[in-house]
């Protein structure tokens, strides 16, 4: 039913007119995103701009029936795409969306493209999930923190963490081993990542640089794209 | 219609891991209001069909695993935007579709179905939803055998629900969607809104239009008549 380049039209079309501002980091697990845009909100805050975070599967009211279905295994690659979609909307829906419309700056540790990258690797049809998501604004500036692979799994499995079924992709198959499971995930995530870089306009940052100059480096390039004085509080 | 196909297939989008032409069983929908007869046409179908020997599986709206109870809790509380909600009930229904209606068919089970993707995707667009968006979103779904609409007229559905319950569900009125403050008011509105989204759909969807405000063994006559023709169609 739905037409090829749909999906490509449904994002294009995306961009918003709102007074507020929305940033996204992507990367894998590892390659240093969420310290950045941490980072990022304290040099926001510090200069008292209306800014909110929001984060990934965080939604209390779909968190449930996630840790329920990940916990008991329930979930296929569809249901698994379907649960986040939901959690996605929950957050979009009562947070962002008003937020973008009062005129904050929104912080988003993974967004949209987390979803296509996951979803797409699990085998969900990839026109599809792009339209489940296509109630959702484009983000004014995505940043993509590209760590080479194997810099990002050091990271992630150095401790030798306990991994989660999910986490590890156990559910495709790829391998017994919950770590080489996680390596070969990982691995066709970042392959994904990769594809995207053009089409949907990522700021690509060097996740190899030190911290610090990596995130003199994110606001060396917000500071010129994004009117920052005029969010500031008012009234102060 | 059902008599040329062979084999199923999904409206849209393929599942992962799933061959729709290996599904010999069949799946038969009933759609139509609270009210419309509908949950004791499928039992009334049940029973008739296991008498003849065919195994069967109920499926419906609300029953998955996976977020049934989160649904009836959000449902309570009306704390769902309406996407989220419309995602939800996409969750619950695909949980369905995977883990009960797909693998019975596979095994050959004649599938009831009590409500489909066609009264989820009509409250979606009743209350604002994007027409594409919603299709897409259910476009995962397989073409049922047949689908039988029970209509029945606004004034019929309430004095039935009045019969029943003694009160008009919040839900079923679409009082959420501020249609009138008088929920009786806003009952008839509603139940005119689906029912027209409904009749868009019969066009697109091949619905067979069961007239529901006749008795319920004059509707179980039809219903089976119609059905054993289709059981009688090889796959």
């Amino acid at each position: 039913m739905v037409e090829e380049g749909d999906a490509a039209r449904c994002m294009m079309n995306n961009s918003h007119n709102f007074p507020g501002k929305l940033i996204a980091v992507e990367g894998l697990d590892g390659s240093g995103k969420s310290t950045q845009i941490y980072l990022l909100k304290r040099w926001m805050e510090m200069q008292h701009l209306k800014v909110f975070f929001t984060e990934w599967n965080s939604s209390v009211l779909v968190r449930e029936a996630t840790r329920k279905g990940k916990k008991r295994q329930l979930l296929t690659a569809t249901t698994f795409s379907l649960v986040h979609a939901t959690d996605f909307a929950d957050r979009y829906e009562r947070q962002v969306l008003p937020l973008l419309r009062a005129g904050y700056i929104v912080l988003a540790d993974r967004y949209i493209y987390t979803a296509f990258a996951r979803d797409i690797v699990r085998g969900c049809d990839p026109r599809w999930v792009r339209n489940l998501y296509s109630f959702a604004v484009v983000p004014d500036i995505t940043f993509l923190f590209d760590t080479p692979l194997n810099v990002a799994l050091d990271r992630i499995l150095s401790g030798r963490p306990k991994l989660k079924y999910f986490e590890a992709g156990l559910d495709l198959g790829l391998a017994h081993d919950p770590y080489d499971s996680f390596r070969l995930f990982q691995g066709r995530i970042y392959a994904e990542y990769k594809k995207m870089v053009d089409t949907e306009k990522f700021v690509v940052m060097d996740g190899m640089l030190p911290v610090e100059k990596q995130q003199a480096m994110v606001r060396k390039y917000v500071e010129p794209k994004i009117d920052l004085p005029a969010f500031r509080w008012r009234g102060k | 219609m059902s008599a040329l196909r062979i084999g199923k297939r999904f409206y849209g989008t393929k599942l992962p891991a799933c061959e729709p032409a290996q599904l010999r069983g069949k799946l038969i929908v009933l759609e139509g209001a609270d009210g419309s007869g509908r949950s004791t046409q499928i039992e009334m179908l049940n029973a008739w069909l296991e008498n003849l020997g065919y195994g069967t599986v109920n499926v419906g709206l609300k029953r998955s695993m996976l977020v049934s109870e989160e649904l009836d809790q959000a449902q309570q509380g009306n704390i769902l935007s309406h996407t989220t909600r419309s995602l939800f009930y996409a969750t619950d229904f695909a949980d369905q579709l995977e883990n009960r209606i797909i693998p019975a068919l596979r095994a050959g089970f004649v599938v009831l179905a009590d409500r489909y993707i066609y009264t989820l995707m009509a409250r979606d667009i009743v209350r604002g939803g994007d027409r594409e968006w919603v299709k897409s979103v259910y476009s995962i779904a397989i073409v049922p055998d047949a689908v039988f609409y029970l209509r029945v007229s606004p004034q019929q559905l309430v004095e039935r629900n009045f019969k029943k319950n003694v009160i008009l569900n919040y839900w079923e009125s679409g009082m959420d969607i501020g249609l009138s403050r008088d929920m009786f008011e806003s009952f008839m509105k509603y139940q005119r809104l689906m029912q027209a989204e409904f009749r868009r759909m019969q066009e697109e969807y091949g619905f067979d239009v069961i007239n529901g405000n006749r008795s319920t063994r004059a509707v179980a006559n039809e219903l089976r008549a119609k059905i054993q023709s289709i059981l009688t169609v090889v796959t």
